[in-house]
């Protein structure tokens, strides 16, 4: 069986890896600090089960599992207690285990994936054979023209998430970051990540709500709570502003 | 007070040297760098902050072996969370036993 961690404390992925080599036939083919490297390598990799984190910065294990259509079985590793309920929503999640781990109880998590998969196989052998996942994510194209501002009453955005249509709510999107060739889309529900550019949702996004302040940050306007020299506060992001871009902020601001 | 041990990391190793080793140095590694993020955060009085880099000083708390340390930072981890900083003393005195310790190995 071939697994990946993802957790972005290193002492973590080490106790981690240190468990799974107790399992003759458990693998470790990469560790990662952050979802989103992850991501990209499951985009080429096929693998049979993942040791999620929740807790980590800027895109949670929760966030993730939700951006991977057919994610493998995931067993979840955190030090808080309080998301057991949340597991059981998703069907991918065997187990999850609190931290500090031992030994036989992460055999036994271990135990339930197999059993997980026994099962998957002896009922639907042909299904089970598309465990690998395939992520391919972008914002959806206007199929006419992408130059047309988008129409006052089109509130939503649909991005392409692993051939899923999702639909974001506009104005609910308060800042948009730039992270290699994604794009992290965080709105008061959740956070996306989509596989595009933010040229291109910039020309989605109505253009009196929304402003690229930095060459890797759009916000939304709307949403900001406070304004230092060189940086913005959004919910609880601080957000670089570039010189060349701040004239434009300081134009749309009611000022006093 | 509690101190720490290798109680934890005697059991998760099952007597590989090597892996014991390694484990420490990570933990030196990373340890100085979140208490150091704790009290930046600390000093903005970013309750949310804190209770996050808390929440991960809290795994390291509990592979030095201390059970009851480990209690009181989910308790501070709580407070915070409601916006309070009930158990900030105890929490960094814990904080700097965990140094002394990791300093003298």
């Amino acid at each position: 069986m071939n697994c990946i961690i993802i957790d972005d404390e290193a002492t973590s992925r080490l106790v981690i890896g240190q468990l799974c080599s107790h399992v003759d036939d458990l693998n470790v083919v990469e560790e990662f600090s952050n979802a989103i490297q992850a991501i990209k390598f499951l985009n080429q990799n096929k693998i049979d089960l993942i040791f999620l984190d929740i807790h980590m910065p800027d895109f949670t294990g929760f966030d993730f599992i939700q951006t991977i259509k057919n994610p493998p079985k995931v067993v979840l590793i955190t030090s808080d207690s309080n998301f057991a309920i949340d597991a059981f929503e998703y069907e991918c999640i065997c187990d999850y285990i609190v931290k500090p781990l031992l030994l036989p109880r992460f055999l036994k998590a271990v135990q339930k994936v197999t059993k997980a998969i026994q099962l998957e196989n002896s009922v639907a052998p042909v299904a089970s054979a598309s465990v690998a996942t395939n992520i391919t994510s972008e914002v959806v194209e206007d199929t006419k023209t992408n130059k047309e501002e988008p129409s006052s009453s089109g509130n939503d955005l649909y991005v392409n998430i692993d051939r899923r249509l999702v639909k974001i709510d506009i104005p609910s999107i308060y800042l948009i970051e730039a992270k290699g060739d994604y794009i992290q889309i965080k709105t008061d529900a959740k956070n996306h990540i989509v596989h595009s550019t933010l040229k291109k949702i910039e020309e989605k996004l109505p253009k009196d709500l929304f402003l690229k302040v930095h060459r890797s940050y759009v916000i939304n306007t709307k949403m900001i709570i406070d304004i230092e020299d060189n940086s913005v506060l959004i919910k609880k992001d601080v957000v670089p502003v570039s010189r060349s871009n701040r004239p434009e902020l300081m134009k749309r601001l009611n000022l006093l | 007070m509690e101190t720490p041990n290798f109680n934890y990391i005697k059991q998760l190793s099952g007597g590989d040297l090597s892996f014991e080793n390694q484990l420490l140095n990570v933990i030196q590694d990373e340890f100085p760098k979140e208490k150091e993020t704790y009290y930046n955060s600390v000093e903005k009085g970013e309750t949310k902050a804190i209770a996050e880099i808390v929440h991960k000083l809290k795994h390291k708390i509990s592979i030095l072996g201390l059970e009851k340390s480990y209690e009181t930072a989910i308790l501070y981890e709580e407070s915070l969370n409601e916006g309070e900083f009930e158990y900030q003393k105890e929490f960094e005195d814990i904080l700097t036993i965990m140094t002394s310790f990791l300093a003298s190995l």
